[in-house]
């Protein structure tokens, strides 16, 4: 089947089997900062932007996104290099497997919530696991993040 | 790599051809957000249909109701501040607490509806407050009517609808994890009379209506509590499976729907 995604601002066309879902097709395509890790809904390092807010791209048919943008880490590559550097300054890296995902969540978050709070920040992000940092660092650097982008 | 075996998509522009293309053929079914669909990945599809063209993707509110369209994100009615107005805003608190927000933008409220998921934590607050739903072919029925027939199965989920209903409320999943499906949960409203509904029992979620009843009209205290509650554990069945025993769960429920007639009645 035929389908067109406007990925990171550039129109593109697929043929793909109706069953197949869209982590697939676009790391069959070399778009591969969407990681594939539990492939079942759970840890949510497939995550990519549709139409701008996050998904799992393991679950998502690419059939049922034709027609939408899809935005990966690539999209927003200045602000995945900020948010970097407050996870350098926090030391809230480690295997970076979960980064790209964790960058497109605060994204979503900070155009979705206003001046978000503590309990905003972990309420969001509770589907971004990371089996490295524990979560604090994530935290503080997500949380200077935002202050900063204020 | 986990593909599902489906010969057909499509996305009818009409809700007759949606419906004339989901009773042509047992194996066709609609596709709400996909986000269970990897629980079907054994299952053979012949055609899915996409209901994304037909604009039920709209909350609306009047002076009596909400109306929810089937294709509207978990995540969407979640943010839907209006809502949280009523109920103590127990459909918030229950739709917040599934899985990751994620998740909750591409699950729909008709998906989470048409799958009857035994672990739902929608049902019970759907029930308790009484919710409506809106069938393309067979009109509104009642959530409770339509966990009790299958003869949905086949038709064409259109709205929720939530009566607007200053009543109080209290809900509570209990998990074992952030992301993990509900152990047991709890609904409690009280609008007038009490109305007491468990889910993940692991069963699907069921009312407790002796339990409620006998609290109808009463001063609560706490020997009515504990007299509701001898009724509650004769009232519903509790089982085993692997994430809890039928005894913990029997246990949480006679906890957390103690605290939920508490909470209800200040």
């Amino acid at each position: 089947m035929k389908v067109h995604l406007t990925i990171n601002g550039y129109k593109k066309e697929f043929h793909v089997e109706v069953g197949e879902f869209l982590l697939d097709t676009l790391r069959n395509h070399n778009y591969t900062s969407v990681k594939k890790g539990c492939d079942s809904t759970t840890c949510g390092v497939c995550t990519v932007l549709l139409d701008g807010k996050p998904v799992p791209s393991c679950s998502l048919l690419t059939v049922k996104a034709d027609g939408h943008e899809i935005t990966t880490v690539e999209g927003i590559s200045k602000e995945a290099s900020d948010l970097s550097e407050h996870f350098g300054h926090e030391g809230a890296d480690q295997c970076g497997y979960c980064n790209p995902s964790l960058a497109l969540n605060v994204h979503a978050l900070k155009n979705e919530i206003r001046d978000p709070n503590d309990e905003d920040i972990k309420e969001y992000l509770v589907g971004n696991l990371c089996r490295c940092t524990g979560y604090e660092a994530q935290h503080k650097a997500i949380k200077s993040y935002l202050e900063e982008e204020k | 790599m986990i593909d599902l075996n489906v010969n057909e998509y499509v996305k009818p522009d009409s809700l007759r051809v949606a419906y004339d293309v989901l009773i042509s053929d047992s194996k066709n079914q609609i596709i709400g957000g996909g986000a269970w669909i990897k629980m079907a990945s054994n299952k053979e599809i012949n055609t899915l249909i996409d209901l994304s063209n037909l604009n039920l993707n709209k909350i609306t509110s009047t002076d009596l109701e909400f109306k929810i369209g089937a294709y509207v994100s978990l995540h969407e009615l979640e943010r839907f501040e209006e809502l949280n107005k009523y109920y103590d805003g127990i459909i918030r608190q229950a739709i917040k607490e599934i899985m990751g927000v994620g998740i909750r933008n591409l699950a729909t409220v008709g998906g989470s509806i048409m799958g009857k998921f035994s672990f739902s934590d929608l049902y019970g607050v759907l029930i308790a407050v009484d919710a409506s739903l809106e069938f393309y072919q067979q009109g509104i029925i009642s959530v409770r009517e339509f966990l009790e027939n299958k003869r949905f199965d086949k038709d064409i989920l259109l709205h929720v609808i939530i009566p607007k209903k200053k009543a109080k409320g209290f809900f509570k999943k209990v998990k074992t994890t952030a992301l993990d499906f509900a152990i047991l949960n709890v609904c409690v409203v009280k609008d007038g009379r009490f109305e007491i509904v468990i889910g993940a029992r692991p069963g699907i979620a069921t009312r407790a209506v002796r339990t409620s009843e006998f609290l109808d009209g009463k001063d609560i205290d706490d020997k009515v509590i504990e007299e509701a509650l001898d009724i509650l554990e004769e009232e519903i069945k509790f089982s085993k499976n692997a994430k809890a025993s039928k005894e913990y769960r029997s246990d949480l429920a006679l906890v957390y729907v103690k605290r939920g007639i508490k909470e209800v009645i200040k």
